[in-house]
C-alpha cells in the first residue's frame, strides 16, 4: 500500500460512528454549529464542495466513535433538508435514514424579531413548522413568521 | 377548577368565546359580584396603559379581589436588570392570578409558561391584546343580536393595527364579511387577506371611504392612523383627512350600523358623530370592564 491510498483510507474509512451525507454546501458549517462539533473530542472529518451526482457538490462530515439520538440529528433537517444519517459500525453502513424536520424547533434559530421576547430574556427559542413544505416557521412567542431563506441560527 | 392563561385571541375555540360572551352579558345585568373575595391579583404593567389598567383594575375590585402590582417598569426591579422570568416568578408567588402588559412581543406566552399562577395578557407590543378582541365581539353582539353574517368595514391603519387583525381572526368562526378601507402605506397585510381566502371569507378591498361603503355596513371599526407610520408627513396629512368620519356621511346608514373604535381617538371621528344613534365607541369601552371580569373569571376558573 502507498502512502498516498493509505491516507486516502483513514479519511475514508470509519470503523464505528455516524457520516452525515448529502449536506448542501453552504450550510456545512451551519450543520457542524447546530451539532456543536466543533467542541467535539471524537475524530472528525469534513469534507466540503464533494462530487455529487444528485446535488452536482455536497458537504460531507464523518464523526467517529459517536451515537447521537435522531431528535438531535434531525435539528440539521432545518438548513440540510435532503441530509442523509449514515450509521457504521464494523465499517458497515447498518442504519441509513434522510434527516426529518421536526414540527417544532426548539433552540435552534433565532427570532427574526428584534422586539420579540426571546431576543431579550435568556431563554430558548420555539418555532413551530407551519407548512407541509417546512419552508415557514412561526415563533410561539410573538407569533412573527420566518423563512426559511430568512433563518438565523441561534 | 382549572386554571387557563389568555395569551392570544386564537386560543380560543368558538364556543369558549361564547361562552365568556355569555359571561359578560351576566356581569353586564350586575358587575359587582363577590367573586374574587380572597384573591390577590398581580397587575404588571410593564409599560403604561392607563385605559387598560384601569379597566383591569376595575374589573377585579367590582369582583371583591384586591390588586398588587405596577403601573410602568420604572418603578418594578426590571429598572434594576432583573429578567421577565425573575419577576413573573416572585409575582406568582404571590397573586392568584397575573394581568400583565408588557413592551415586547410574545412577553405574555413565555410568562404563561414559567408563572405557576394563569396569566391574562393584557397587551403584548403590537402582538395580541386578547382582552380588546372580548370587548369587540362583546359591543357587536350586543347591538347587532348576534355575530354571524355581518358586514365588518375596518377603516384607517389596517397595517400595523393589532385591533383589527385579532378581530379579523375571531370573527371567523362567525361566516363575516369584511371591507378593508385604507391607504396603500396601510392598508390590510397579505398574510390575512391570505387567512381570508383560505377560509372562504368576503373580502373587498379599497381606497376609497365614502357613503356607498358605510351604506352596506353593520359595523363600521374605525382605527387611529398614526403620524410616526409614515415617512412622508405630507401624505400623513393627506391621508389623515380622507379617513375621517363625519356625521353627514352617516345619513343613509343601515339603522342597525355602529360605529367602534378602539380609543383612544384623534382626528378619525370628527366630533359631530358623538350625537348620533350610530356612536357607539364609549360603551364600547365600558363593555371592557364586563368582558375583562369574565375574562379574570375564566382565567381563575371561576
Amino acid at each position: 500500500m502507498t502512502i498516498e491510498t493509505k491516507k486516502e483510507l483513514a479519511v475514508a474509512a470509519l470503523q464505528n460512528g455516524i457520516v452525515i451525507d448529502h449536506i448542501p454546501c453552504n450550510s456545512l458549517f451551519k450543520v457542524v454549529n447546530i451539532l456543536g462539533i466543533q467542541n467535539m473530542e471524537n475524530g472528525v472529518f469534513i469534507g466540503n464542495n464533494l462530487s455529487s451526482r444528485s446535488m452536482g457538490r455536497k458537504g460531507l462530515i464523518k464523526i467517529a466513535d459517536i451515537n447521537l439520538p435522531k431528535e438531535t440529528l434531525n435539528r440539521i433537517a432545518v438548513v440540510a433538508p435532503n441530509a442523509v444519517i449514515n450509521i457504521i459500525k464494523d465499517y458497515a453502513v447498518v442504519d441509513k435514514h434522510k434527516v426529518e424536520l421536526p414540527e417544532d424547533l426548539v433552540d435552534i434559530i433565532k427570532c427574526n424579531n428584534p422586539k420579540c421576547i426571546s431576543n431579550n430574556e435568556p431563554m430558548a427559542t420555539h418555532f413551530h413548522v407551519i407548512d407541509e413544505e417546512a419552508n415557514h416557521f412561526k415563533c410561539r412567542y410573538c407569533e412573527r413568521i420566518v423563512a426559511r431563506e430568512e433563518v438565523v441560527l441561534k | 377548577m382549572q386554571n387557563r392563561n389568555l395569551v392570544s385571541i386564537s386560543d380560543l375555540t368558538k364556543d369558549e368565546i361564547l361562552a365568556l360572551l355569555k359571561r359578560a352579558k351576566e356581569f353586564e345585568k350586575n358587575p359587582n359580584q363577590h367573586i374574587l373575595d380572597g384573591k390577590v391579583v398581580g397587575s404588571l404593567f410593564f409599560e403604561p396603559s392607563t385605559r387598560t389598567r384601569l379597566s383591569f383594575e376595575t374589573a377585579v375590585n367590582r369582583l371583591g379581589g384586591r390588586v398588587i402590582g405596577f403601573s410602568d417598569a420604572r418603578t418594578s426591579s426590571q429598572s434594576k436588570g432583573e429578567t421577565l422570568k425573575d419577576t413573573i416568578m416572585m409575582v406568582a408567588n404571590y397573586a392568584d392570578l397575573i394581568v400583565m402588559r408588557h413592551p415586547l412581543e410574545g412577553a405574555a406566552r413565555y410568562a404563561s409558561e414559567i408563572s405557576k399562577v394563569p396569566v391574562v395578557n393584557a397587551g403584548d407590543g403590537s402582538n395580541q391584546h386578547p382582552s380588546q378582541t372580548m370587548l369587540d365581539l362583546y359591543t357587536i353582539y350586543q347591538t347587532q343580536g348576534t355575530l354571524e353574517n355581518l358586514t365588518i368595514t375596518m377603516v384607517g391603519d389596517l397595517k400595523y393595527g393589532r385591533t383589527v387583525h385579532s378581530l379579523l381572526e375571531a370573527m371567523h368562526f362567525f361566516n363575516p364579511k369584511f371591507i378593508f378601507v385604507a391607504c396603500d402605506e396601510l392598508k390590510m397585510p397579505e398574510q390575512y387577506k391570505e387567512y381570508c381566502k383560505e377560509l372562504g371569507i368576503e373580502y373587498e378591498e379599497t381606497r376609497e371611504f365614502n357613503e356607498e361603503i358605510i351604506n352596506k355596513t353593520d359595523i363600521l371599526y374605525m382605527t387611529r392612523v398614526q403620524r410616526e407610520r409614515f415617512s412622508d408627513l405630507m401624505e400623513y396629512e393627506r391621508v389623515k383627512n380622507i379617513y375621517t368620519l363625519t356625521a353627514s356621511m352617516l345619513k343613509g346608514c343601515k339603522p342597525n350600523l355602529r360605529v367602534l373604535h378602539p380609543l383612544p381617538r384623534v382626528t378619525e371621528i370628527a366630533q359631530d358623530v358623538d350625537n348620533t344613534p350610530q356612536a357607539y365607541y364609549f360603551e364600547q369601552a365600558l363593555n371592557g370592564l364586563y368582558t375583562r371580569e369574565a375574562i379574570i373569571c375564566r382565567a381563575l376558573g371561576l
